[in-house]
């Protein structure tokens, strides 16, 4: 595999937020809610991240608004090992 | 056991957790004089910005807390009486204690100066600073920032989202000295130039001058600047006055050993106010991270709830927003003194001054990586911009990874750092996973 792929491009994004979901660095975060409250559908993700879950809720959008939002970097999307061999 | 936490910081709201894992019978009492309780004061700076409104600071874990069975009192504590198990409140009660967590944290040192006591000089240690800073931000056209480090920056970027014209000062001759190096200060002074801030250096405010409002500042070099507001960001100290009191050991925090505990049995200290003995190094420091200070707290309420559990300090890390640019910190950094700082800064760790073996850098438009090697690991890193970087990091530096089979590579002339790190962290992690 080729660095630039590890890191994500927007192809592996589309992958990503097809069969993914937002996953917390949690010691990056210091709770400050800029991700709830950008949330459209109003998830608690500051919540998650305080517990260092990754956001599973039936109705996350993986719309990204609270990764691109967040201003140190805690969120990011990952794949989930479900779909990672059809995906890969 | 009845448990006294002071303080409602994330130190205190971590070690009500703690102590609630362990002992679900027990009285939690938890007193604190800010006015508006527990949210994210990092997130103070954001509010600022006007990234998040106030409100969204609090946590809308109100379910959990509850949960969580704690008597919350308002109020300031005057004095510990460690004879008589039992803390004073200004009010006149008090309240006993079987086990007493000290988790009050640091205020802003002050600026000493004559005029320093005028309305329109304003530091941010809590929730109302910050809307004292946007009162005065909308009406004044002009603010002087004093101050080394992560808060003085963001005083500066608060005044430039809103449209306040900013003289940024520093004493010595660039940004931050003691944790970045001078390429690293130049890109976020250049970045502070594009958006209009004015740098000024060798500079030094000896008096604000004004009357019953802030009309300028007096430079010691004799400049007078004309502005509204001075807003100051030179350090910060742990608060000290009950435990010098109490008669617990103190030196420039409150000294606790591995689990926590101060030199008074059962009275503990966590988070900004704790110094904290590190058997690693060897003695005892200050971290003003959030991070530790959650680990702190959590790991203290162990230990008062009679889990014995030595606190194991992590790999210092912050992250933080250097004029629009995103930086992680690392561990060691190895920087020594910073003229535009008194002692520890907000957002600061001591470990960060400890020197390297060496240090090597790679820089791009606006990304920069620089890492510090000791002689098998990487002992710290700086990565300014691009975070892709930033977690491999993270986790090769806290594992103490040992890095000998690349370090030649690393330290070769125009070497590719940031691919040769790539390239190891994917054999690294595949290895430990």
């Amino acid at each position: 595999m080729a660095i630039k792929d590890l890191f994500g491009t927007s192809s592996t994004r589309r992958r990503v937020l097809a069969s993914g979901h937002v996953v917390p660095d949690a010691a990056r975060c210091v709770q400050c809610g800029i991700c709830s409250y950008n949330c459209p559908i109003e998830i608690d993700v500051r919540a998650h991240v305080w517990r260092g879950e990754a956001i599973v809720h039936s109705q996350c959008l993986t719309c990204g608004e609270c990764v691109a939002r967040c201003p140190r970097g805690v969120l990011r999307f990952e794949r989930t090992d479900l779909f990672a061999g059809k995906a890969g | 056991m009845k448990y006294v936490i002071i303080g409602t910081g994330v130190a205190g709201i971590a070690a009500i957790e703690a102590i609630r894992s362990v002992d679900t019978a027990g009285e939690i009492t938890v007193v604190g004089d800010d006015p508006h309780g527990f949210y994210s004061r990092p997130g103070l700076a954001y509010y600022l910005t006007g990234e998040v409104p106030d409100k969204q600071l609090f946590p809308q874990m109100a379910e959990e807390f509850r949960k969580l069975r704690f008597h919350y009192i308002k109020g300031h504590v005057t004095r510990i009486l460690p004879a008589a198990s039992r803390v004073d409140l200004q009010d006149g009660s008090s309240v006993t204690y079987g086990r007493l967590l000290l988790a009050i944290g640091a205020s802003a040192t002050p600026l000493t100066v004559p005029g320093a006591q005028l309305p329109g000089v304003v530091k941010l240690d809590h929730l109302d600073d910050a809307r004292q800073i946007l009162k005065f931000a909308r009406r004044g056209k002009t603010a002087v920032v004093v101050g080394g480090g992560i808060t003085a920056l963001e005083l500066t970027e608060a005044f430039v989202a809103r449209g306040v014209k900013v003289h940024y000062l520093l004493r010595g001759d660039r940004y931050w000295s003691n944790v970045l190096d001078a390429q690293e200060s130049r890109i976020i002074e250049n970045r502070l130039r594009e958006e209009g801030v004015q740098l000024h250096f060798h500079a030094e405010v000896i008096e604000v001058q004004g009357q019953n409002s802030v009309k300028s500042v007096r430079l010691l070099d004799g400049r007078v600047l004309r502005c509204d507001m001075v807003a100051y960001a030179i350090g910060i100290q742990p608060r000290l006055g009950l435990a010098r009191e109490a008669g617990l050991a103190v030196d420039r925090g409150v000294l606790v050993n591995q689990f926590l505990e101060s030199s008074v049995p059962g009275i503990y200290a966590a988070g900004d106010v704790a110094q904290v003995y590190d058997p690693v190094a060897g003695r005892s420091v200050l971290d003003s991270l959030w991070g530790p200070a959650r680990d702190q707290g959590y790991t203290a309420g162990l230990n008062m709830a009679g889990r014995i559990k030595a606190y194991h300090k992590s790999v210092p890390f912050n992250v933080t927003r250097l004029a629009g640019l995103t930086t992680t910190i690392i561990g060691a950094v190895g920087h020594g003194r910073d003229d535009d700082l008194v002692g520890i800064a907000r957002g600061d760790s001591e470990t960060w001054r400890e020197l390297p073996h060496a240090m090597i850098a790679q820089s791009g438009e606006v990304n920069r990586l620089r890492l510090l090697i000791g002689e098998r690991t990487l002992v710290g890193a700086i990565v300014m911009g691009d975070q892709k970087l930033s977690m491999p990091l993270e986790k090769m530096i806290g594992n103490g990874a040992d890095v000998s089979s690349i370090r030649d590579q690393l330290l070769a002339p125009g070497a590719l750092i940031a691919e040769i790190v790539s390239t190891y962290w994917l054999e690294w992690s595949r290895q430990h996973a």
